[in-house]
């Protein structure tokens, strides 16, 4: 038994050159002691394998067009056997991949892993990186809910002020001059088929390259990159200490892309993919589009910038990141690799994740966004008996005071909270404010008549520290 | 008999022979290359050299629409595709500002796009990605949007109906 098997790997060896092409290229030599930093790529790829799998399996059911995308959406998520989970694979598989690439791309930038010689390296991976982000772009639409819908027209309006070409490639992510049946299809091409070939292709690249130019060692300060010398010391340090990559290294690639799969997999089950929005129809006005959690730290930025530089920013903000990303291995391609000498590389990276991150925290409780939802103020908040004070806290749901500003627990958070406004502004000053209004407040003139001003006026007065402690002291007893 | 006791043909006529298929493989292949991008490129480019027409869309007769109010209207996209679906229709904001002068608005916020709502007792439309407003005639009176709302063309027609001119989804 053993001996036929036997027999039959050799012939099967003998016909595919699998021990003679495959096995010396999993077994070649990595420098020693490369540890846990160096498991973020492979993790990446392994979450790309996943993506292709799920996708390819979406797309049995999936039909990309612009009348039926929703449908077969709701069919996946809610009616098909094992839908949910395998829409919950892709989803935060795609998260997963995104999050790594990022990690990936920002320990190699860390570790400098980017000089002499593995430049090549660092730009295809620049180029994935792209297409990733593409990826997720693309795949944020093709759910073809009422998100996804208006997600296509901020994205062509983002486009359109680009200089020059801005317009044209506004119109071609349209594919048109308006919303249409071929807007979704060329999103469905582009995600299915062109960025995954390129990445297909970019990533062979990618691997290829770790193979030519071996795997960066874990640097050590004050052994800078020569390259006149590096590749002779490389080879040299490779032929006396390293190590096989299979599986020496590569148990720890095993590890970890295990943990991440059963991570995506528990999310999947548990958490599920996000929930369909409203139906794709533009002409439903009721809408608040959002981008997923990859974008939207840049959501947020949007609304926060100030108004007049914000063009500017919307351009120069991707624009800086990625030609300096393309730039970084021409400008430093030698020198110091440790993170321990290069410690203005540790402040960018600690700089961009608090930035990042405040603006995500931002874009969770959105306060520029007025608060449709907010009710008209209670009683027992409003706690007063003059007609002027209650016909003013009307006022104050029934003209929008109400969609940006906050009073006990009531209202948006776009303007300053007014829930003690009484103790910081006389009348005459409440009066300049609503009638020509500001930076970003409408002015009310034309809408308020003067009595209801001064009603309006008289319930803000009595928005008072101790007139809300009264109120609070009456809900308690 | 193997090739690997003949020796590769150095002789200079071979070489030349060589170079010669060298340089017309490559040109076969770009040539074979150019003639299947042409058509594909032309294909993906298809948005731009085939602008849509401009029609007239009735959205009600003209009495249907009062005084000072702003209503929502909806009407065919120019030019709609048997898979259009939702997309077949769009819409705008109609004002009729005085007995004989209507206004037709974008619903797109000029800021990035998003659907601006009219609030009827504010008298303001509302943007709800990035808060921006504008008052009764579309003018900004708050947050980020860089200009008015679009007007969309907008004409009453003989027979009484408010008609609006299908027009490009407005880019900034």
């Amino acid at each position: 038994m053993m001996h036929s098997l036997k027999r039959a790997w050799l012939a099967i060896d003998d016909r595919l050159g699998i021990s003679k092409n495959l096995f010396p290229v999993m077994q070649h030599p990595v420098p020693p002691r490369t540890g846990w930093w160096y498991v973020f790529g492979s993790a990446t790829l392994a979450t790309f394998a996943l993506q292709v799998v799920t996708g390819t399996v979406l797309a049995t059911i999936y039909v990309p067009s612009t009348a039926h995308a929703y449908d077969s959406m709701q069919f996946i998520t809610h009616s098909a056997l094992l839908g949910s989970l395998v829409r919950g694979l892709h989803f935060w598989g795609a998260s997963a991949m995104i999050l790594f690439i990022g990690i990936h791309s920002v320990r190699t930038y860390l570790m400098a892993a980017y000089k002499y010689p593995r430049e090549a390296n660092w730009l295809t991976g620049s180029f994935l990186m792209v297409l990733t982000l593409g990826m997720g772009f693309s795949g944020q639409l093709l759910p073809w809910d009422q998100n996804a819908v208006w997600s296509v027209i901020v994205g062509a309006e983002q486009a359109a002020k680009v200089p020059y070409v801005g317009m044209a490639l506004a119109r071609w992510i349209l594919a048109g001059q308006t919303l249409g049946g071929l807007t979704l299809s060329r999103f469905y091409a582009a995600h299915v088929f062109f960025f995954p070939g390129l990445i297909f292709l970019i990533l062979g690249i990618h691997l290829y390259l770790v193979i030519h130019n071996g795997i960066s060692e874990p640097p050590r300060a004050g052994h800078p990159v020569d390259p006149r010398h590096y590749r002779a010391w490389y080879e040299h340090m490779i032929k006396t200490e390293g190590v096989p990559f299979w599986p020496d290294a590569a148990w720890r690639d095993v590890v970890f892309s295990t943990l991440v799969v059963i991570t995506i997999f528990l999310l999947a089950w548990y958490v599920g993919p996000p929930e369909l929005q409203k139906v794709p129809d533009p002409t439903i006005i009721q809408a608040s589009p959002q981008p997923y959690w990859y974008f939207l730290w840049f959501f947020s930025l949007l609304a926060l910038s100030p108004h007049a530089g914000e063009t500017f920013l919307i351009i120069a903000t991707p624009s800086v990141f990625f030609i300096v990303m393309f730039l970084l291995p021409f400008i430093a391609h030698k020198g110091e690799r440790s993170p321990r000498r290069r410690p203005w590389a540790i402040a960018l990276v600690i700089m961009s994740v608090i930035i990042i991150g405040v603006f995500w925290r931002e874009a969770e409780l959105h306060p520029w966004v007025p608060d449709f939802t907010a009710q008209v103020l209670p009683a027992s908040v409003v706690n007063s008996s003059d007609a002027a004070v209650v016909h003013g806290a009307l006022l104050f749901h029934e003209r929008g005071c109400e969609f940006c500003h906050y009073i006990s627990g009531y209202g948006g958070h776009r303007g300053p909270d007014l829930t003690d406004v009484g103790n910081r502004l006389s009348s005459p000053e409440m009066m300049t404010f609503i009638m020509n209004g500001g930076y970003n407040m409408p002015p009310f003139a034309g809408v308020l008549k003067s009595a209801e001003a001064n009603d309006l006026i008289a319930f803000l007065q009595s928005r008072t520290v101790s007139g809300n402690a009264a109120a609070l002291n009456r809900v308690k007893e | 008999m193997s090739t690997n006791e003949n020796p590769p043909n150095t002789a200079p006529a071979s070489q030349l022979r060589r170079d010669l298929l060298s340089i017309l493989s490559i040109l076969l292949g770009l040539g074979a290359s150019a003639l299947v991008a042409a058509p594909v490129v032309g294909f993906l480019l298809a948005p731009f050299v085939r602008p849509k027409p401009r029609l007239w869309r009735a959205v009600g007769p003209l009495d249907q629409f009062k005084v000072g109010e702003t209503v929502e209207v909806k009407f065919d996209i120019s030019n709609p595709l048997p898979w259009d679906g939702f997309l077949a229709q769009t819409s705008a904001w109609l004002r009729r500002e005085s007995e004989g002068y209507l206004v037709a608005f974008s619903v797109n916020c000029t800021h990035l796009g998003c659907p601006v709502r009219w609030e009827k007792d504010a008298e303001l439309f509302l943007c709800p990605c990035h808060g921006g407003v504008y008052d009764t005639s579309g003018n900004v009176v708050a947050g980020p949007p860089p200009r008015a709302l679009v007007r969309y063309p907008v004409r009453v027609a003989n027979n009484g109906n408010v008609e609006i001119q299908t027009t490009p989804v407005p880019l900034v």
